[in-house]
């Protein structure tokens, strides 16, 4: 995996920041932002993934990975790589 | 897929005079968009192109009472109207009245999907601003009402300032509120049922949290309640899902489906076979003339009959996909492949393409479009041709049941699929490591509600491929057969004609010997490889008519006992391993130069599959002398 682009600087924290990748299947967070390339966080955000929305892990390809995201009534199925920068509040 | 194999941009052209309304159909993906259309439309619909894009949409005509008709335009699934991919930009123009020979629609249906209506209404926002007259379809209502949800669909109007109509697609409920809006739009005032000023101004249309805060007042001023979640799809997943019995149950589908083809489609191609013998007996105890009796018999029912024969397993293999498609699973099958595809340098997305192409490689290259990413377009695009499509299945069929003990058939084609299967994955890898590297793409697929598909929207599917297939058995099929009919009928010898292996098609074949015989294959065969540069099955149409020259009837018993005379077990490993990997086929070379706005990359193609093909069928044919 490569991640060419900077990620932006974190806001100092008490805790360090959990991702999509860190709730356990059924468990459900609230998404904070998408520490994504424009591109990718606008079609995101077309299919449910908003700042302020519940997003709960589901069903998964064998291995783990992609696995599908419950989002604001619709399930999408999300690579690793990408879940991992859907930061959580 | 539902397309058409390789006709032109066909648009449709309108009388000037009485021009009809034209009305557009705009949706998120998922929403029910073709269902509908199917609905409206039935039978009387086109695939067409938009020119200059590479974008393809369906076009149809909607009866409604009284004589009069609205064209509706199927547009392509999209979240916003934002123009990033292709498929925003195409529905982005057409509703702005942007593109070319396409005049601005009159009115648009929006359909909805009424379970999950508050994500939905967010693409309400951008098409309402357009000021045309819009009637909201609430589709799947059946559903929601099914799973405890519901909507004032009265008041959502009211804060619209649309009308709304709660439909179910699928089973026909509502369509009348569609049909009496399509009324309106040719009287020149779209019913107005709830109309009148929005009591909602609307959002700005680029910032997506404003316009799902907007979306969502709106559902809750509607008195909007979701419905629970789908209990079915949640269980079915568990079980489609499943670590382990996920992919095997991918496996036993995939297995189900060639045996299906192999075996069940059977008495229904011995039924047409026999029918085809028959009609051409009587042909022949019809027409005394005896040159014009053989131009039929030997030439066209030979030709083109021994190809017809093979419409039972192409609809059945079109029947599987339809039903893996139109019922959701298709989307989990790309899931379970991603991981397998990344480490070919694809994504999952390109899994759904490739499946298309066991069909057939001319509407798989067009799903493409859903790829993002273009370099993983293009490579998806380049190894398609080389799952194994339906055109292939005649010759293999004929070959594999001349040669191969029938215990051992099922088997033999699977490998055969197998094969070209290995061949695009090499390639895959090939070209994502050299011409077309990028960086690692994303993979965001929306998993869609598993849903009974309709036998409506099956049955207008493989009545588009039957027509197809027919067509191009009349047309292109049926003048090969007539060619090689002449070229074995000429010169004439004193007013007769020569012995088959002393015409012109003979001369022809023995020409092209010398580079096929490696191969192990003679002149026939020879002549059979030009013919089907066409289409891969015109070999067999090809091979039917020469044999039917020599004598053979054109019953498929008798053209299998003829190549078994003429061909080496050598030879005939090599003619499958041959159209395994061979492009044979203008229809894709045509559609990949559209799709990929060059000529390159189709040479490029056609180059390296038949080099890989003449070097496979020469192993082939070795390694069975060798073992032989």
């Amino acid at each position: 995996m490569s991640f060419n682009k900077k990620r932006p600087a974190q806001p100092s924290r008490t805790h360090p920041t959990r991702n999509l990748t860190d709730l356990k299947r059924g468990e459900s967070g609230i998404l904070d932002r998408l520490d994504l390339p424009e591109e990718d966080a606008r079609r995101l955000m077309e299919m449910g993934f908003l700042p302020g929305h519940s997003v709960t892990p589901a069903h998964s390809a064998p291995g783990g990975d992609p696995r599908v995201f419950q989002v604001d009534g619709s399930e999408v199925a999300l690579r690793r790589e990408t879940a991992i920068r859907l930061i959580l509040r | 897929m539902g397309d058409c194999h390789g006709c032109p941009a066909a648009t449709i052209t309108r009388p000037a005079k009485t021009r009809r309304q034209i009305v557009a159909i705009v949706g998120p993906p998922n929403s029910g968009k073709s269902t509908l259309f199917n609905r409206l439309t039935g039978l009387r619909q086109k695939v067409a192109n938009f020119p200059g894009v590479t974008v393809e949409h369906r076009m149809g005509r909607a009866r409604l009472d009284g004589d009069h008709e609205v064209y509706l335009v199927d547009l392509p699934g999209v979240y916003s109207l934002t123009p990033r991919t292709e498929d925003e930009r195409v529905t982005h123009d057409v509703l702005g009245g942007a593109m070319k020979d396409m005049p601005k629609p009159d009115a648009v249906l929006l359909i909805l999907d009424s379970t999950n209506l508050s994500r939905h209404l967010v693409l309400a926002a951008p098409v309402l601003s357009l000021g045309l007259p819009t009637l909201v379809i609430l589709n799947m209502a059946d559903d929601l009402d099914a799973r405890g949800g519901e909507v004032d669909s009265a008041e959502l109007a009211m804060q619209l300032g649309s009308p709304v109509a709660l439909v179910s697609a699928a089973k026909g409920i509502g369509i009348e509120k569609v049909m009496q809006f399509l009324a309106g739009t040719t009287q020149g005032a779209p019913a107005r049922n709830g109309g009148g000023k929005p009591l909602m101004e609307l959002p700005v249309i680029q910032d997506i949290p404003k316009c799902r805060a907007w979306a969502a007042h709106a559902g809750s001023k509607a008195r909007y309640h979701a419905p629970a979640p789908p209990l079915w799809t949640r269980r079915l997943d568990a079980i489609f899902l499943h670590p382990l019995l996920g992919p095997l149950i991918f496996l036993l589908v995939v297995i189900g489906v060639f045996e299906t083809i192999f075996a069940g489609a059977q008495p229904l191609m011995d039924a047409i076979d026999d029918g085809i013998q028959a009609s051409g007996a009587w042909v022949a105890s019809v027409i005394s003339y005896a040159p014009l009796r053989s131009l039929l018999v030997d030439g066209v029912w030979s030709g083109v009959g021994s190809v017809v024969k093979f419409l039972p397993q192409i609809l059945i293999l079109f029947l599987f996909i339809g039903i893996l498609e139109d019922s959701g699973y298709l989307a989990r099958a790309a899931l379970i492949a991603d991981r397998t595809m990344a480490r070919i340098g694809l994504q999952g997305k390109s899994f759904i393409p490739l499946l298309s192409a066991y069909a057939c490689a001319v509407p798989a290259i067009m799903a493409t479009r859903t790829i993002e990413n273009k370099r993983d377009r293009i490579a998806t695009i380049l190894i398609a041709p080389f799952m194994t499509c339906s055109a292939r299945l005649p010759v293999y069929t004929l070959v594999i049941a001349a040669f191969i003990a029938p215990k051992y058939q099922v088997l033999a084609l699977l490998s055969l699929y197998i094969i070209g299967f290995l061949a695009a994955i090499g390639t895959a890898k090939l070209l994502k490591s050299t011409i077309l590297k990028s960086a690692r793409s994303s993979f965001m697929l929306e998993m869609p509600p598993y849903r009974w598909p309709t036998p409506r929207s099956l049955g207008l599917r493989l009545v588009d491929r039957a027509k197809v297939f027919l067509r191009r058995a009349g047309t292109v099929i049926l003048a090969v057969a007539i060619v090689i009919w002449v070229l074995g009928h000429l010169p004439l010898k004193n007013g007769a004609p020569p012995p088959i292996d002393q015409s012109i098609e003979a001369k022809i074949g023995h020409a092209v010997e010398p580079a096929i015989k490696p191969l192990g294959f003679n002149w026939k065969i020879g002549i059979g490889l030009i013919s089907s540069l066409a289409a891969r099955e015109v070999i067999v149409g090809t091979l039917g008519t020469i044999y039917g020259m020599e004598g053979s009837s054109e019953h498929s018993v008798e053209l299998q006992k003829a190549l078994r005379r003429d061909l080496t077990p050598g030879g005939a490993a090599a003619l499958l391993v041959f159209f395994a990997f061979a492009m044979q086929c203008m229809s894709t070379i045509a559609v990949v130069r559209r799709e990929t706005m060059s000529w390159k990359w189709p040479a490029l193609q056609f180059a390296y599959m038949t080099l890989f093909a003449y070097a496979a069928a020469f192993a082939a044919n070795h390694a069975v002398l060798w073992l032989a």
